[in-house]
Protein backbone atom coordinates (compact mmCIF):
# COMPACT_ATOMS: atom_id res chain seq x y z
CA UNK A 1 0.00 0.00 0.00
CA UNK A 2 1.36 3.30 -1.03
CA UNK A 3 0.04 5.71 1.57
CA UNK A 4 1.66 8.78 2.93
CA UNK A 5 1.05 8.65 6.70
CA UNK A 6 0.81 12.00 8.41
CA UNK A 7 -0.60 11.89 11.95
CA UNK A 8 0.53 15.46 12.43
CA UNK A 9 -2.37 16.67 10.35
CA UNK A 10 -4.70 15.99 13.25
CA UNK A 11 -2.85 18.51 15.39
CA UNK A 12 -2.70 21.32 12.86
CA UNK A 13 -4.61 24.33 14.13
CA UNK A 14 -7.49 24.33 11.69
CA UNK A 15 -8.13 20.60 11.62
CA UNK A 16 -7.69 20.18 15.38
CA UNK A 17 -10.27 22.92 15.76
CA UNK A 18 -12.68 21.02 13.52
CA UNK A 19 -12.24 17.85 15.58
CA UNK A 20 -12.82 19.70 18.84
CA UNK A 21 -15.88 21.43 17.44
CA UNK A 22 -17.16 18.05 16.21
CA UNK A 23 -16.74 16.51 19.64
CA UNK A 24 -18.60 19.49 21.11
CA UNK A 25 -21.58 19.01 18.79
CA UNK A 26 -21.59 15.26 19.38
CA UNK A 27 -21.85 15.88 23.12
CA UNK A 28 -24.43 18.61 22.64
CA UNK A 29 -26.69 16.40 20.51
CA UNK A 30 -26.24 13.24 22.54
CA UNK A 31 -26.74 14.84 25.96
CA UNK A 32 -29.73 16.97 25.00
CA UNK A 33 -31.33 14.02 23.22
CA UNK A 34 -30.64 11.88 26.29
CA UNK A 35 -32.46 14.33 28.56
CA UNK A 36 -35.43 14.31 26.18
CA UNK A 37 -35.29 10.50 25.88
CA UNK A 38 -35.24 10.05 29.67
CA UNK A 39 -38.14 12.45 30.27
CA UNK A 40 -40.37 11.02 27.53
CA UNK A 41 -39.17 7.43 28.01
CA UNK A 42 -39.91 7.33 31.74
CA UNK A 43 -43.40 8.78 31.22
CA UNK A 44 -44.19 6.36 28.40
CA UNK A 45 -42.65 3.37 30.20
CA UNK A 46 -44.63 4.09 33.38
CA UNK A 47 -47.73 4.69 31.25
CA UNK A 48 -47.51 1.21 29.78
CA UNK A 49 -47.70 -0.32 33.28
CA UNK A 50 -50.62 1.78 34.59
CA UNK A 51 -54.00 0.16 35.27
CA UNK A 52 -55.67 2.64 32.88
CA UNK A 53 -56.27 0.90 29.53
CA UNK A 54 -56.37 4.02 27.28
CA UNK A 55 -53.11 5.37 28.71
CA UNK A 56 -51.36 2.00 28.36
CA UNK A 57 -52.57 1.63 24.77
CA UNK A 58 -51.43 5.12 23.83
CA UNK A 59 -47.97 4.49 25.31
CA UNK A 60 -47.69 1.11 23.57
CA UNK A 61 -48.55 2.81 20.28
CA UNK A 62 -45.78 5.37 20.87
CA UNK A 63 -43.20 2.66 21.50
CA UNK A 64 -44.18 0.61 18.47
CA UNK A 65 -44.20 3.65 16.19
CA UNK A 66 -40.84 5.10 17.19
CA UNK A 67 -39.06 1.81 17.72
CA UNK A 68 -40.00 0.28 14.39
CA UNK A 69 -39.07 3.06 11.98
CA UNK A 70 -35.35 3.31 11.16
CA UNK A 71 -33.67 6.22 12.94
CA UNK A 72 -32.30 7.59 9.66
CA UNK A 73 -35.79 7.65 8.16
CA UNK A 74 -37.09 9.39 11.27
CA UNK A 75 -34.42 12.08 11.00
CA UNK A 76 -35.34 12.67 7.33
CA UNK A 77 -39.03 12.81 8.24
CA UNK A 78 -38.41 15.41 10.95
CA UNK A 79 -36.07 17.47 8.79
CA UNK A 80 -37.55 17.29 5.29
CA UNK A 81 -41.18 16.24 5.68
CA UNK A 82 -42.32 17.82 8.96
CA UNK A 83 -42.02 21.46 7.81
CA UNK A 84 -44.24 20.65 4.80
CA UNK A 85 -47.11 19.05 6.71
CA UNK A 86 -47.45 21.46 9.63
CA UNK A 87 -49.50 24.67 9.18
CA UNK A 88 -47.88 27.04 6.64
CA UNK A 89 -46.71 29.66 9.12
CA UNK A 90 -45.04 27.14 11.37
CA UNK A 91 -43.48 25.38 8.38
CA UNK A 92 -42.07 28.64 7.09
CA UNK A 93 -40.67 29.43 10.52
CA UNK A 94 -39.07 25.97 10.75
CA UNK A 95 -37.40 26.38 7.35
CA UNK A 96 -36.35 30.00 7.61
CA UNK A 97 -36.16 31.30 11.18
CA UNK A 98 -35.72 28.35 13.53
CA UNK A 99 -32.30 28.74 15.16
CA UNK A 100 -29.88 25.88 14.52
CA UNK A 101 -32.38 23.73 12.59
CA UNK A 102 -30.01 20.77 12.11
CA UNK A 103 -29.21 20.65 15.81
CA UNK A 104 -32.81 21.02 17.01
CA UNK A 105 -34.04 18.41 14.54
CA UNK A 106 -31.29 15.95 15.49
CA UNK A 107 -32.09 16.32 19.20
CA UNK A 108 -35.82 15.81 18.66
CA UNK A 109 -35.41 12.90 16.26
CA UNK A 110 -32.76 11.10 18.24
CA UNK A 111 -34.42 11.90 21.58
CA UNK A 112 -37.90 10.65 20.65
CA UNK A 113 -36.49 7.52 19.01
CA UNK A 114 -34.34 6.70 22.05
CA UNK A 115 -37.32 7.44 24.32
CA UNK A 116 -39.12 4.42 22.87
CA UNK A 117 -36.17 2.23 23.84
CA UNK A 118 -35.85 3.82 27.29
CA UNK A 119 -39.60 3.27 27.79
CA UNK A 120 -39.17 -0.45 27.22
CA UNK A 121 -36.34 -0.63 29.76
CA UNK A 122 -38.41 1.28 32.33
CA UNK A 123 -41.41 -0.98 31.74
CA UNK A 124 -39.24 -4.09 32.09
CA UNK A 125 -37.76 -2.70 35.32
CA UNK A 126 -41.17 -2.00 36.83
CA UNK A 127 -42.44 -5.44 35.86
CA UNK A 128 -39.33 -7.01 37.38
CA UNK A 129 -40.16 -5.50 40.79
CA UNK A 130 -43.18 -7.79 40.85
CA UNK A 131 -46.81 -7.69 41.92
CA UNK A 132 -46.07 -8.62 45.55
CA UNK A 133 -44.38 -5.33 46.45
CA UNK A 134 -47.04 -3.38 44.58
CA UNK A 135 -49.73 -5.10 46.67
CA UNK A 136 -47.74 -4.41 49.83
CA UNK A 137 -47.48 -0.71 48.99
CA UNK A 138 -51.21 -0.47 48.27
CA UNK A 139 -51.96 -2.40 51.48
CA UNK A 140 -49.74 0.10 53.32
CA UNK A 141 -52.17 2.80 52.23
CA UNK A 142 -50.24 4.35 49.35
CA UNK A 143 -51.99 5.80 46.32
CA UNK A 144 -50.91 4.67 42.85
CA UNK A 145 -48.73 7.77 42.47
CA UNK A 146 -47.07 7.19 45.84
CA UNK A 147 -46.52 3.52 45.05
CA UNK A 148 -44.60 4.50 41.92
CA UNK A 149 -42.79 7.39 43.57
CA UNK A 150 -41.54 5.60 46.68
CA UNK A 151 -41.43 1.91 45.77
CA UNK A 152 -41.62 0.91 42.10
CA UNK A 153 -39.46 3.60 40.48
CA UNK A 154 -36.60 3.69 43.01
CA UNK A 155 -36.19 -0.08 42.73
CA UNK A 156 -36.69 -0.40 38.98
CA UNK A 157 -34.30 2.48 38.20
CA UNK A 158 -31.57 0.61 40.06
CA UNK A 159 -32.37 -2.60 38.23
CA UNK A 160 -32.11 -1.00 34.78
CA UNK A 161 -28.80 0.83 35.19
CA UNK A 162 -26.90 -1.74 33.05
CA UNK A 163 -29.29 -1.75 30.04
CA UNK A 164 -29.66 2.02 30.31
CA UNK A 165 -25.88 2.33 30.07
CA UNK A 166 -26.10 0.58 26.70
CA UNK A 167 -28.78 3.03 25.57
CA UNK A 168 -26.62 5.94 26.68
CA UNK A 169 -23.66 4.63 24.67
CA UNK A 170 -25.94 4.01 21.70
CA UNK A 171 -27.21 7.57 21.70
CA UNK A 172 -23.61 8.83 21.30
CA UNK A 173 -23.00 6.50 18.40
CA UNK A 174 -26.39 7.19 16.81
CA UNK A 175 -25.71 10.92 16.99
CA UNK A 176 -23.36 10.39 14.03
CA UNK A 177 -26.44 10.04 11.81
CA UNK A 178 -27.03 13.75 12.32
CA UNK A 179 -24.39 14.39 9.67
CA UNK A 180 -26.97 13.35 7.07
CA UNK A 181 -29.06 16.42 7.83
CA UNK A 182 -26.02 18.65 7.87
CA UNK A 183 -24.91 18.81 11.48
CA UNK A 184 -21.13 19.08 11.73
CA UNK A 185 -20.62 16.64 14.58
CA UNK A 186 -17.60 14.41 15.06
CA UNK A 187 -18.14 12.04 12.13
CA UNK A 188 -18.96 14.89 9.74
CA UNK A 189 -15.85 16.82 10.81
CA UNK A 190 -13.65 13.76 10.35
CA UNK A 191 -15.07 13.26 6.89
CA UNK A 192 -14.37 16.91 6.11
CA UNK A 193 -10.77 16.62 7.31
CA UNK A 194 -10.37 13.52 5.11
CA UNK A 195 -11.66 15.42 2.10
CA UNK A 196 -9.46 18.47 2.68
CA UNK A 197 -6.24 16.63 3.49
CA UNK A 198 -6.67 13.23 1.82
CA UNK A 199 -5.61 11.77 5.20
CA UNK A 200 -8.70 9.59 5.61
CA UNK A 201 -7.06 6.94 7.78
CA UNK A 202 -5.88 9.45 10.32
CA UNK A 203 -9.13 11.40 10.37
CA UNK A 204 -11.37 8.37 10.90
CA UNK A 205 -8.93 6.79 13.35
CA UNK A 206 -9.23 9.95 15.41
CA UNK A 207 -13.04 9.71 15.31
CA UNK A 208 -12.90 6.03 16.26
CA UNK A 209 -10.60 6.66 19.21
CA UNK A 210 -12.69 9.57 20.45
CA UNK A 211 -15.95 7.56 20.27
CA UNK A 212 -14.34 4.67 22.15
CA UNK A 213 -12.95 6.98 24.84
CA UNK A 214 -16.36 8.60 25.32
CA UNK A 215 -17.98 5.16 25.57
CA UNK A 216 -15.43 3.85 28.06
CA UNK A 217 -15.79 6.99 30.16
CA UNK A 218 -19.58 6.60 30.21
CA UNK A 219 -19.22 2.94 31.16
CA UNK A 220 -17.02 3.79 34.13
CA UNK A 221 -19.50 6.43 35.29
CA UNK A 222 -22.37 3.94 34.96
CA UNK A 223 -20.52 1.29 36.95
CA UNK A 224 -19.83 3.78 39.71
CA UNK A 225 -23.51 4.73 39.72
CA UNK A 226 -24.50 1.08 39.89
CA UNK A 227 -22.18 0.45 42.81
CA UNK A 228 -23.29 3.56 44.65
CA UNK A 229 -27.03 2.81 44.33
CA UNK A 230 -26.81 -0.92 45.01
CA UNK A 231 -29.33 -2.20 47.55
CA UNK A 232 -27.59 -4.18 50.32
CA UNK A 233 -28.55 -7.84 50.20
CA UNK A 234 -30.96 -7.42 47.28
CA UNK A 235 -29.51 -8.27 43.86
CA UNK A 236 -26.00 -8.90 42.68
CA UNK A 237 -23.02 -9.54 44.85
CA UNK A 238 -22.24 -7.81 48.15
CA UNK B 1 -65.84 -5.14 62.14
CA UNK B 2 -65.27 -7.15 58.95
CA UNK B 3 -68.29 -8.63 57.28
CA UNK B 4 -68.04 -10.71 54.12
CA UNK B 5 -71.44 -11.27 52.54
CA UNK B 6 -72.05 -13.80 49.77
CA UNK B 7 -69.06 -12.89 47.63
CA UNK B 8 -68.19 -14.61 44.37
CA UNK B 9 -65.15 -13.99 42.22
CA UNK B 10 -64.03 -15.15 38.80
CA UNK B 11 -60.71 -15.07 36.96
CA UNK B 12 -62.06 -15.06 33.41
CA UNK B 13 -64.29 -18.12 33.23
CA UNK B 14 -62.79 -19.75 36.30
CA UNK B 15 -64.71 -19.23 39.51
CA UNK B 16 -62.31 -18.92 42.45
CA UNK B 17 -64.80 -17.93 45.15
CA UNK B 18 -68.40 -19.10 45.36
CA UNK B 19 -70.86 -17.40 47.66
CA UNK B 20 -68.48 -16.97 50.61
CA UNK B 21 -69.83 -15.51 53.84
CA UNK B 22 -68.10 -14.93 57.15
CA UNK B 23 -67.34 -12.17 59.61
CA UNK B 24 -64.70 -11.03 62.08
CA UNK B 25 -65.97 -9.22 65.15
CA UNK B 26 -64.03 -6.54 66.98
CA UNK B 27 -61.16 -8.11 68.91
CA UNK B 28 -61.83 -11.49 67.34
CA UNK B 29 -59.21 -13.77 65.81
CA UNK B 30 -60.45 -15.82 62.86
CA UNK B 31 -58.23 -18.42 61.23
CA UNK B 32 -58.91 -19.36 57.61
CA UNK B 33 -57.56 -22.75 56.56
CA UNK B 34 -58.01 -25.29 53.83
CA UNK B 35 -56.10 -27.15 51.14
CA UNK B 36 -54.04 -25.17 48.64
CA UNK B 37 -56.05 -23.70 45.81
CA UNK B 38 -59.14 -23.45 48.00
CA UNK B 39 -59.29 -19.65 47.64
CA UNK B 40 -58.29 -18.62 51.16
CA UNK B 41 -55.56 -16.18 50.07
CA UNK B 42 -57.86 -14.74 47.44
CA UNK B 43 -60.57 -14.27 50.06
CA UNK B 44 -58.31 -12.32 52.42
CA UNK B 45 -57.03 -10.12 49.59
CA UNK B 46 -60.62 -9.15 48.82
CA UNK B 47 -61.05 -7.74 52.33
CA UNK B 48 -58.89 -4.68 51.64
CA UNK B 49 -59.74 -4.52 47.95
CA UNK B 50 -56.43 -5.81 46.59
CA UNK B 51 -58.59 -8.24 44.61
CA UNK B 52 -61.93 -7.08 43.22
CA UNK B 53 -65.01 -9.25 43.63
CA UNK B 54 -67.79 -9.57 41.07
CA UNK B 55 -70.68 -10.41 43.40
CA UNK B 56 -71.62 -9.86 47.02
CA UNK B 57 -70.25 -7.23 49.34
CA UNK B 58 -67.63 -6.71 52.04
CA UNK B 59 -68.03 -4.21 54.85
CA UNK B 60 -65.17 -3.01 57.01
CA UNK B 61 -66.66 -1.07 59.89
CA UNK B 62 -69.16 0.94 57.87
CA UNK B 63 -67.19 1.23 54.65
CA UNK B 64 -68.28 -0.90 51.71
CA UNK B 65 -65.07 -2.23 50.13
CA UNK B 66 -66.89 -3.52 47.07
CA UNK B 67 -68.86 -0.35 46.28
CA UNK B 68 -67.75 1.92 43.47
CA UNK B 69 -66.37 5.23 44.69
CA UNK B 70 -65.13 3.89 48.02
CA UNK B 71 -61.79 5.44 48.91
CA UNK B 72 -59.79 2.21 48.95
CA UNK B 73 -56.51 4.01 49.63
CA UNK B 74 -57.86 5.44 52.86
CA UNK B 75 -59.48 2.18 53.84
CA UNK B 76 -56.26 0.21 53.27
CA UNK B 77 -54.27 2.60 55.42
CA UNK B 78 -56.45 1.48 58.34
CA UNK B 79 -56.08 -2.26 57.77
CA UNK B 80 -52.67 -3.84 58.28
CA UNK B 81 -51.61 -6.67 56.01
CA UNK B 82 -48.79 -9.20 56.26
CA UNK B 83 -47.79 -11.29 53.25
CA UNK B 84 -46.32 -14.74 52.74
CA UNK B 85 -43.15 -13.34 51.17
CA UNK B 86 -42.79 -10.36 53.58
CA UNK B 87 -42.72 -7.78 50.75
CA UNK B 88 -40.58 -5.29 52.67
CA UNK B 89 -39.30 -2.38 50.60
CA UNK B 90 -35.85 -3.76 49.73
CA UNK B 91 -34.25 -0.36 49.03
CA UNK B 92 -35.02 1.01 52.47
CA UNK B 93 -33.70 0.26 55.94
CA UNK B 94 -35.96 -1.32 58.54
CA UNK B 95 -36.47 2.14 60.04
CA UNK B 96 -37.52 3.63 56.69
CA UNK B 97 -39.84 0.68 56.02
CA UNK B 98 -41.67 1.51 59.24
CA UNK B 99 -41.63 5.28 58.78
CA UNK B 100 -42.58 5.70 55.11
CA UNK B 101 -46.29 4.97 55.48
CA UNK B 102 -46.55 6.95 58.70
CA UNK B 103 -45.00 10.02 57.11
CA UNK B 104 -46.50 9.87 53.61
CA UNK B 105 -49.95 8.46 54.35
CA UNK B 106 -50.68 9.49 57.94
CA UNK B 107 -48.55 12.67 57.59
CA UNK B 108 -46.80 12.19 60.91
CA UNK B 109 -43.67 14.16 61.65
CA UNK B 110 -40.31 12.46 61.27
CA UNK B 111 -39.75 12.40 65.04
CA UNK B 112 -43.14 10.98 65.77
CA UNK B 113 -42.72 8.28 63.09
CA UNK B 114 -39.25 7.41 64.34
CA UNK B 115 -40.40 7.09 67.94
CA UNK B 116 -43.23 4.80 66.88
CA UNK B 117 -40.89 2.73 64.68
CA UNK B 118 -38.37 2.27 67.47
CA UNK B 119 -41.02 1.31 70.00
CA UNK B 120 -42.54 -1.29 67.67
CA UNK B 121 -39.26 -2.75 66.52
CA UNK B 122 -38.10 -3.08 70.15
CA UNK B 123 -41.24 -5.07 70.90
CA UNK B 124 -40.24 -7.69 68.33
CA UNK B 125 -36.65 -7.64 69.59
CA UNK B 126 -35.01 -6.17 66.48
CA UNK B 127 -33.89 -2.73 67.66
CA UNK B 128 -30.19 -3.57 67.01
CA UNK B 129 -31.11 -4.26 63.36
CA UNK B 130 -33.12 -1.10 62.72
CA UNK B 131 -30.60 0.44 60.30
CA UNK B 132 -30.17 -2.79 58.29
CA UNK B 133 -31.79 -3.54 54.95
CA UNK B 134 -34.34 -6.35 54.55
CA UNK B 135 -31.91 -8.37 52.42
CA UNK B 136 -29.55 -8.53 55.38
CA UNK B 137 -32.10 -10.15 57.71
CA UNK B 138 -33.35 -13.73 58.07
CA UNK B 139 -36.86 -14.64 56.93
CA UNK B 140 -38.21 -14.70 60.47
CA UNK B 141 -36.71 -11.29 61.21
CA UNK B 142 -38.12 -9.88 57.96
CA UNK B 143 -41.59 -11.12 58.80
CA UNK B 144 -41.41 -9.55 62.26
CA UNK B 145 -40.43 -6.28 60.60
CA UNK B 146 -43.36 -6.66 58.19
CA UNK B 147 -45.76 -7.10 61.11
CA UNK B 148 -44.29 -4.00 62.78
CA UNK B 149 -44.62 -2.03 59.53
CA UNK B 150 -48.31 -2.86 59.43
CA UNK B 151 -48.77 -1.98 63.11
CA UNK B 152 -47.03 1.37 62.64
CA UNK B 153 -50.15 2.55 60.82
CA UNK B 154 -52.28 1.94 63.95
CA UNK B 155 -54.61 -0.42 62.10
CA UNK B 156 -58.12 -1.26 63.28
CA UNK B 157 -57.58 -4.85 62.04
CA UNK B 158 -54.79 -7.05 60.73
CA UNK B 159 -54.85 -9.47 57.81
CA UNK B 160 -52.25 -12.24 57.62
CA UNK B 161 -51.79 -14.16 54.36
CA UNK B 162 -49.85 -17.34 55.21
CA UNK B 163 -47.30 -15.41 57.29
CA UNK B 164 -45.17 -18.46 58.13
CA UNK B 165 -45.41 -20.51 54.93
CA UNK B 166 -42.19 -19.15 53.43
CA UNK B 167 -40.14 -19.57 56.61
CA UNK B 168 -37.66 -22.21 57.66
CA UNK B 169 -39.17 -24.37 60.43
CA UNK B 170 -36.94 -22.96 63.17
CA UNK B 171 -38.11 -19.42 62.43
CA UNK B 172 -41.82 -20.08 62.49
CA UNK B 173 -42.17 -19.73 66.25
CA UNK B 174 -40.55 -16.33 66.53
CA UNK B 175 -43.21 -15.01 64.14
CA UNK B 176 -46.09 -16.90 65.73
CA UNK B 177 -45.09 -15.60 69.17
CA UNK B 178 -45.48 -12.04 67.92
CA UNK B 179 -48.89 -12.90 66.48
CA UNK B 180 -50.05 -14.60 69.67
CA UNK B 181 -49.05 -11.57 71.69
CA UNK B 182 -50.93 -9.34 69.25
CA UNK B 183 -54.04 -11.49 69.57
CA UNK B 184 -53.84 -11.40 73.36
CA UNK B 185 -53.63 -7.60 73.21
CA UNK B 186 -57.06 -7.65 71.58
CA UNK B 187 -56.19 -6.98 67.94
CA UNK B 188 -58.84 -7.93 65.41
CA UNK B 189 -57.17 -10.50 63.16
CA UNK B 190 -57.98 -12.57 60.10
CA UNK B 191 -55.26 -15.15 59.54
CA UNK B 192 -54.78 -17.52 56.62
CA UNK B 193 -52.49 -20.24 57.96
CA UNK B 194 -51.77 -23.94 58.22
CA UNK B 195 -50.49 -23.52 61.78
CA UNK B 196 -53.18 -25.44 63.65
CA UNK B 197 -51.37 -25.01 66.96
CA UNK B 198 -51.71 -21.27 66.55
CA UNK B 199 -55.38 -21.65 65.63
CA UNK B 200 -56.10 -23.74 68.72
CA UNK B 201 -54.30 -21.34 70.98
CA UNK B 202 -55.72 -17.99 69.93
CA UNK B 203 -58.46 -18.34 67.32
CA UNK B 204 -62.04 -17.63 68.30
CA UNK B 205 -63.35 -19.20 65.12
CA UNK B 206 -62.00 -21.30 62.28
CA UNK B 207 -63.18 -20.92 58.70
CA UNK B 208 -62.47 -23.98 56.57
CA UNK B 209 -62.49 -23.49 52.81
CA UNK B 210 -62.46 -25.95 49.95
CA UNK B 211 -62.77 -25.33 46.20
CA UNK B 212 -63.68 -21.67 46.66
CA UNK B 213 -66.44 -22.26 49.20
CA UNK B 214 -66.67 -21.74 52.94
CA UNK B 215 -67.30 -25.29 54.11
CA UNK B 216 -67.20 -24.70 57.87
CA UNK B 217 -67.27 -21.55 59.98
CA UNK B 218 -67.33 -22.55 63.64
CA UNK B 219 -65.93 -21.90 67.07
CA UNK B 220 -62.40 -23.25 67.39
CA UNK B 221 -63.08 -26.06 69.91
CA UNK B 222 -66.04 -27.28 67.87
CA UNK B 223 -64.03 -27.27 64.67
CA UNK B 224 -61.18 -29.31 66.09
CA UNK B 225 -63.32 -31.50 68.33
CA UNK B 226 -66.06 -32.35 65.94
CA UNK B 227 -65.72 -31.13 62.36
CA UNK B 228 -68.99 -31.58 60.50
CA UNK B 229 -67.91 -32.06 56.94
CA UNK B 230 -66.03 -35.04 55.63
CA UNK B 231 -63.68 -32.70 53.78
CA UNK B 232 -62.64 -30.95 57.02
CA UNK B 233 -62.24 -34.25 58.87
CA UNK B 234 -60.02 -35.49 56.09
CA UNK B 235 -57.98 -32.26 56.08
CA UNK B 236 -57.50 -32.33 59.85
CA UNK B 237 -56.51 -35.99 59.95
CA UNK B 238 -53.86 -35.27 57.34
CA UNK B 239 -52.26 -32.27 58.99
CA UNK B 240 -52.66 -33.23 62.66
CA UNK B 241 -51.38 -36.81 62.49
CA UNK B 242 -47.92 -36.50 61.09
Amino acid sequence: MNYNWNWGVLFEGEYLGWLISGVGWTFAVALAAWVLALAVGVLVGVGRTLPSKPVATLCTAYVELFRNVPLLVQLFLWYFVMPEIVPDDLGRWMKRDMPNPEYVTAVIGLGLYTASRVAEQVRAGINAVGPGLTSAAYANGFSTAQTYRYVLLPISFRLIVPPMTSEFLTIFKNSSLALTIGLLELTAQSQQIAEYTFQGFEAFTAATVIYVVIALGATVIAQTLEKYTRIPGYVGKD
Amino acid sequence: MISIENISKWYGDFQVLTDCTTHVGKGEVVVVCGPSGSGKSTLIKCVNGLEPVQQGRILVEDADVTAKGTNLTRLRSRIGMVFQHFELYPHMSVRENLCLGQQKVLVRSRDEANAKAEALISRVGLLPHIEKFPGQLSGGQQQRVAISRALAMDPIAMLFDEPTSALDPEMINEVLDVMVELAQDGMTMMVVTHEMGFARKVADRVVFMDAGRVVEDRATEEFFGNPESERAQDFLSKILNH
